[in-house]
């Protein structure tokens, strides 16, 4: 119900702001489009290898070329968008086509802004760690190395954001629900909960994926202040699991049961560096009880940050995060017996990033360990402009664990280093 | 021939600029208080507010070149103290439509609050920036020199009057939180537009050089539209164009997370 009068305000809202938008000839605005249009892009070449052997992926974990084209341009009462990716990919022996984005944007009143399309959104104040942005992300590009850029997948919504003294309010709306682009096997080797075992190409995951336009739909809104530079938001989501958060009833199938998540943050500077705390409650609204085994339980996710420069041009980032299930008695009694987990997954991340050569060469480690998991991911990365327009890489994504089934020991066999070239234009 | 008519010339302009000059002597100031706050004012604080297009050249000693440019927005609070910064990136095209903010204070004891748009990830990173001494995007400006330094933060003592300028002298209060163990500029006489700065490393060598190297009177104020920083112990020189400048163009308050995650529209074309 909530949703549906979501999207009822919204189409109102896009039809009152219609008559603001200018009723000039469509033929001008044609010539005027072309005429203020910005093209600009990328081209790159990426190659990364697996660091050992995986009998269910190739070992090749990475072998693409890619041409980005970003077209952008305007009119009197609108900015117009569209980014794609034209991609040949040699490990899925495939040519394929990412749009990125494809949205209008306009600014009907002061007090309003309005971005419909396909969009990237981001918001939350983790570092690569998300709470309450519930927008899709792309972990399998994340973990076979692509630029971070693409752990943003997009989503195809209607972000309208209203402005005011009080308080500043974000009110996205996905009519058709968009899942993280979570690992299916593909290219990256996962554990496998009803095979009970790591796989890959010869289990690609399957997954019973709400659909329907209008009512599998997503909403997604964000209340926020800034006050003396400290940044205050209250955020709220109704839709799904993003990434398969559960097996239907036969077991068989994964699915992504409902989920409502809320939550709060604040952002600012503590000491010489900035400091953040986010905080989420995740509901599994198809398992309240905690009852349903092949459902996610509900959770409590927290967050605490803090980063700061210790030397010239170098920044160190500090993250605590914690994932607590509310119901854990009933998901211990109700998992078969070994596979339940720790009541509270605790990860701890370390941001370092180096600056040298006129900050032309970028060095970066981001490490993820988690004592409760026993598990460790190690992002290292060096980039280098060599010119304005052309810059090398290499770096590395490497994982270890105790337990082939937790978050990140499951992708052991997928450690890989990598390296690139880009063109930008 | 030719050398005789072109000689005749400069001697007339030279007797005409300087006949000007004396007209118009500028008086003599000798409070170097003063004179800093005046510069200060005219560096940093011309207008209410403003708008320029960037351009920076930035040439190693090998003389391999990498140009930035970009749009600055400026808004002052009070004259003299705290600001905010809006630089919204055109060029190099792996940083475009990246947007910096800054809210500086002038209070020496509060931070700058940084704020960094990356428009590939949709992500607002705010920045840690407690040294204001380090490379504005990896030229040889620092953000200091971009933003202006504290006058608080310095003993200024006037060693100087020559005919064009005042030369005041500057002496960190707190050595050991900067690289130079003073600085030297050069302020005209005439518009208060610091016209050269000579920075003195520990052993009191001159290390850095930033000179203003085109001066114009844009809406009544004097601009430097031409700089030039020099760094003698790596040979790398930052050429640095002021273009479309323009003052008082009743800047709305765009320093928020609203326009970093959308530039206003007019502020930008």
């Amino acid at each position: 119900m909530i949703r549906n009068k979501c999207f009822a305000f919204i189409i109102l809202v896009v039809s009152l702001s219609l008559p603001v938008i200018a009723e000039e000839d469509a033929a001008d605005d044609l010539t005027t489009l072309l005429s203020n249009m910005d093209v600009h892009g990328f081209y790159e070449i990426r190659t990364g290898y697996r660091t050992r052997k995986d009998k269910y992926e190739k070992d090749m974990s990475i072998m693409e070329q890619r041409l980005q084209l970003d077209l952008s341009s305007y009119l009197d009462w609108a900015d117009f968008k569209v980014k794609g990716d034209i991609i040949g990919d040699l490990v899925e022996e495939q040519a394929d086509f990412d749009l990125r984005e494809a949205y209008i944007f306009t600014r009907p009143y002061d007090f309003m802004d309005l971005k419909v399309g396909r969009q990237i959104l981001t918001w939350g104040t983790g570092d690569l760690v998300f709470i309450n942005d519930l927008f899709p992300k792309d972990w399998q590009s994340f973990f076979i190395g692509r630029d971070t850029e693409y752990l943003k997948a997009p989503s195809d919504a209607a972000k309208i954001s209203l402005f005011s003294e009080l308080a500043n309010v974000d009110i996205v709306y996905t009519p058709q629900f968009d899942p993280d682009r979570f690992i299916k096997g593909e290219h990256i080797s996962y554990w496998n909960s009803s095979l009970g075992r790591l796989a890959g190409r010869d289990a690609i995951q399957h997954t019973d994926k709400p659909n329907r336009w209008f009512r599998d739909d997503e909403i997604a809104i964000r209340l926020y202040k800034n006050i003396d530079n400290y940044e205050y938001a209250l955020y709220a989501y109704r839709g799904y699991w993003k990434s398969p958060g559960g097996l239907n009833a036969a077991g068989t199938q994964a699915i992504f049961p409902d989920l409502n998540v809320y939550g709060a943050s604040v952002r600012g500077s503590v000491g010489k560096g900035i400091g953040n705390l986010e905080f989420g409650y995740y509901e599994s609204d198809d398992d309240q009880s905690g009852n349903n085994g092949n459902i996610n339980n509900s959770e409590l996710r927290f967050l605490v940050g803090y980063s700061q420069e210790i030397g010239r041009d170098f920044t160190a980032g500090l993250q605590y995060y914690i994932e607590y299930m509310m119901d854990y008695g009933q998901h211990k009694n109700s998992s078969p017996a070994g596979l339940s987990r720790d009541r509270d997954r605790h990860l701890i991340t370390i941001r370092l990033t180096k600056l040298l050569m006129n900050q032309n060469l970028r060095c970066s480690l981001f490490t993820y360990f988690s004592p409760s998991d026993k598990d460790v991911y190690v992002r290292p990365n060096v980039n280098y402009k060599v010119t304005d327009n052309l810059a090398v890489e290499a770096g590395a994504n490497i994982f270890f664990g105790d337990y082939p089934s937790t978050f990140f020991g499951q992708f052991q066999n997928n450690s890989n280093i990598y390296t690139a070239l880009r063109y930008s234009f | 021939m030719k050398l005789l008519k072109a000689f005749t010339i400069m001697l007339v302009f030279s007797a005409v600029l300087l006949a000007a000059n004396n007209s118009n002597q500028p008086e003599r100031i000798t409070d170097v208080e003063t004179i800093v706050n005046k510069a200060n004012v005219m560096a940093y604080y011309q207008g209410e507010d403003g708008k320029a297009k960037v351009k920076m050249s930035i040439t190693d000693k090998k003389g391999q070149a990498r140009l930035r440019e970009f749009i600055i927005l400026r808004k002052d609070i009070k004259d003299g103290g705290d600001q905010k910064y809006y630089v919204y990136f055109l060029k190099p095209a792996d940083v475009r439509k990246m947007v910096f903010m800054v809210h500086k204070h002038a209070d020496i004891n509060k931070d700058d609050d940084r704020w960094l748009y990356l428009p590939g990830l949709d992500l607002v990173k705010r920045i840690a920036a407690s040294d204001k001494r380090t490379s504005f995007v990896g030229s040889d400006f620092l953000y200091e020199d971009v933003s202006g330094r504290s006058l608080e933060e310095d003993v200024h003592t006037l060693i100087e009057i020559t005919n064009e300028y005042y030369v005041v002298k500057n002496a960190p209060k707190e050595p050991d939180a900067v690289e130079f163990s003073y600085f030297n500029v050069s302020i005209c006489r005439k518009t208060f537009v610091p016209m050269k700065m000579e920075f003195y490393d520990k052993k009191e060598k001159l290390y850095r050089v930033i000179e203003s190297k085109k001066v114009e009177i844009i809406q009544g104020f004097p601009t430097v539209v031409k700089s030039v920083v020099s760094d003698l112990n790596t040979g790398s020189k930052t050429d640095m164009e002021f273009t479309n400048v323009k003052y008082n163009i009743n800047l709305k308050d765009i320093f928020t997370e609203r326009y970093l995650r959308r530039p206003p529209r007019e502020a930008i074309r």
